[in-house]
């Protein structure tokens, strides 16, 4: 694992959207080659969405030949509804940048049948050649997409009835009325990501400091679904400071030093 | 081209760099428009995977929904009023050349005539949509005769009358007919106007009271009747009175239905209404507030922008005069307020979803630099 800490959550997005600038541009994509980037939603990666936009409108980086597909979808949300994850990728990052919208990938809430949906979409990561990069976010609770405390490790993109902290962390959204949030949801599973070959998880404030010590400084567990990538080969951790105060201090004194030594992908993400 | 073919091939424009009006604030925002409406961008994303053909580039402009006159005598050397065998080409002449001023759509008005002028002038124009022929015609507005002798300002006294027989008869007579009548200025103390008023407005008909010396109780019962507009608020009709406001009271009158908007048109050149009484009006009543030109055959002549339509400068004055009325209020009270008034507004007057893309393209000084109906470019500044 990367463990790569940032001052605070403005360094932290920027960080991480010159990450993924720079692999998609050393990838080189073309029409016979696209780049798979698996994507979140929240608060967390909104930062980073703003950053990638201003790296578009510079003219530093092309979606045009990037296929995109998002971690999860509310269940039964209308998708025009203004929390439906279907809207926070259009309204935060879509209709800023130059891609395809026949690659743009996000799971359907509410489609006929819902299994078959998931089924699908597997399908469609495997037709583009798996993800090349997913990134990801982690929940209070320590949750990868909606793979709620309890989630297999090797699980497939399916339905999930969320969790009551889930809930209650996305009540804000729903005017803080919790009958109003939804309560199931289509979602990649965390097998799903492991099979990308490269993860990077974005994880900023201070509320989700005790989410991440569990999946880092202790062993796999499905109640704490980001641990899981403990086992992936290629992770990277963005933090700011603020999410490693549950961290003992000799884990983040040695991930800052190790920073420190630059790797050829890291110094031209420092610039 | 780039949408599924199962839902339209038309061609799709995204106008960009620009801040346009929506939900009562400018936004940075793009604006789509697809088959002469507003398109939902989410939606052809989504849906369609489809994306824009063609791109505009706004360079930071304001877009505005297209200005809508509810009020104009003519302009350019054209008398609506007069009683020609071509009237469609004066009224066509106008609606070309008041696409400079922005508006999109208007209300040719007629002022007090005899019946014999009516009868020739009214058949030859019918509702129409606009283009780059010129602005869409919304229908006329009738403006007299039935309007009171001691408030008639400008109109001939010779030609006014009053409702003798059954009401509405007097009027179809007057009239000739009601076909595209888009409004009707009349003073409700007259006698048998109520029962006119309300079934002009059961005809879809929009009944505005003016030229009149009714108290607000009449004015009340004309409201109550279906009445939802003051021609030139101020100007011919009693002034406003602590003891009886008048129809200038309808702006806070606690009578008017619920669910229902009295809008009233001024002209806020800084002329026909000091600054101070525009501020008053518009203080206690901003939602109703519609700017029209009310422009005679003089407008336009000499060339220059000294009218600017009157309503671009309208706005300036009005934002200029009018503390607290912010730029999108103004715009609204040119766009947005008269649709509603016509009961257009689910496709004129605004930049929603779906809405006729009629637009104005505007510096920060609100001066127009290009006009478009239907998504099409019908006028534009010149270098």
């Amino acid at each position: 694992m990367r463990l790569v800490i940032l001052d605070d959550y403005d360094l932290a997005s920027e960080w991480a959207a010159k990450y993924i600038r720079n692999r998609i541009i050393q990838f080189k994509p073309s029409a016979e080659r696209y780049f798979t980037l698996g994507l979140p939603t929240g608060s967390t990666p909104y930062g980073c969405y703003k950053k990638l936009i201003e790296f578009y409108r510079s003219g530093d980086i092309s979606f045009k030949y990037v296929k995109t597909f998002n971690m999860d979808e509310y269940v039964g949300l209308p998708r025009a509804h203004p929390e439906s994850y279907h809207s926070y990728m259009w309204n935060n990052f879509f209709k800023h940048i130059d891609i395809d919208p026949a690659n743009a990938h996000i799971l359907d809430g509410n489609a006929e049948d819902l299994e078959t949906e998931c089924q699908a979409y597997e399908q469609k990561i495997a037709e583009a050649g798996g993800i090349e990069l997913f990134v990801g976010g982690i929940g209070p609770d320590g949750h990868i997409a909606f793979n709620e405390p309890g989630s297999s490790l090797v699980s497939r993109t399916r339905v999930k009835t969320l969790a009551k902290d889930t809930i209650v962390a996305n009540a804000r959204f729903f005017g803080n009325d919790l009958n109003k949030v939804p309560t199931m949801a289509l979602t990649v599973g965390v097998g799903t990501v492991m099979d990308a070959k490269e993860v990077m998880i974005l994880i900023t404030g201070a509320h989700k400091a005790f989410a991440l010590y569990k999946a880092i400084e202790e062993g796999v567990n499905h109640m704490w679904t980001v641990s899981a990538f403990q086992q992936h080969p290629r992770t990277i951790f963005v933090c700011d400071e603020d999410a490693t105060l549950e961290l003992r201090v000799k884990t983040v004194k040695y991930f800052k030093g190790t920073n420190n030594n630059n790797s050829s992908v890291e110094k031209s993400s420092l610039t | 081209m780039p949408s599924n073919k199962s839902v339209s091939d038309a061609a799709i424009t995204q106008f960009i760099n620009c801040r346009i009006l929506r939900d009562h604030r400018l936004q940075r925002d793009d604006l789509w428009v697809r088959e002469g409406k507003v398109l939902d961008p989410e939606k052809l994303f989504f849906d369609e995977k489809g994306y824009a053909d063609k791109l505009v580039d706004c360079e930071g402009s304001i877009i505005a929904p297209g200005f809508i006159d509810v009020q104009i005598n003519g302009g350019y050397g054209i008398d609506f009023s007069q009683a020609s065998d071509d009237v469609s080409s004066g009224v066509s002449f106008v609606a070309k050349k008041i696409l400079q001023h922005g508006v999109t759509s208007f209300c040719p008005t007629l002022v007090t005539s005899p019946p014999a002028v009516y009868h020739k002038v009214l058949p030859q124009i019918k509702v129409s949509d606009g283009g780059e022929h010129g602005a869409g015609v919304l229908g006329f507005h009738l403006e007299g005769p039935f309007i009171s002798v001691e408030k008639k300002g400008a109109h001939p006294e010779q030609f006014l009358r009053t409702f003798q027989s059954g009401g509405i008869e007097d009027l179809m007579e007057a009239y000739g007919g009601l076909d595209n009548i888009a409004m009707v200025t009349l003073a409700p103390e007259l006698g048998g106007s109520q029962s006119v008023v309300k079934e002009l407005c059961q005809r879809g008909i929009t009944v505005s009271l003016g030229h009149s010396v009714a108290n607000l109780s009449q004015a009340e019962e004309a409201v109550h009747h279906g009445a939802s507009f003051i021609t030139h608020l101020f100007n011919a009709m009693l002034p406003f009175h602590h003891r009886d406001p008048g129809i200038v009271g309808l702006l806070t009158s606690d009578q008017v239905p619920a669910g229902r908007t009295v809008y009233y048109g001024m002209i806020a050149d800084g002329i026909h209404t000091n600054p101070a009484a525009l501020r008053i009006a518009h203080r206690a009543h901003p939602s109703g507030l519609v700017l029209v030109t009310d422009a005679i055959t003089a407008m336009g002549l000499p060339p220059g922008r000294h009218t600017l339509g009157q309503q671009v400068i309208e706005i300036q004055g009005l934002h200029a005069y009018v503390a607290g009325c912010s730029v999108e209020e103004a715009l609204e009270a040119a766009s947005l307020h008269p649709a509603k008034l016509l009961g257009i507004s689910h496709k004129k007057g605004n930049l929603d979803y779906g809405s006729d893309a009629d637009l104005v393209l505007l510096d920060d000084a609100l001066n127009v630099e290009a006009t478009f109906i239907s998504g099409e470019e019908v006028w534009r500044k010149g270098p």
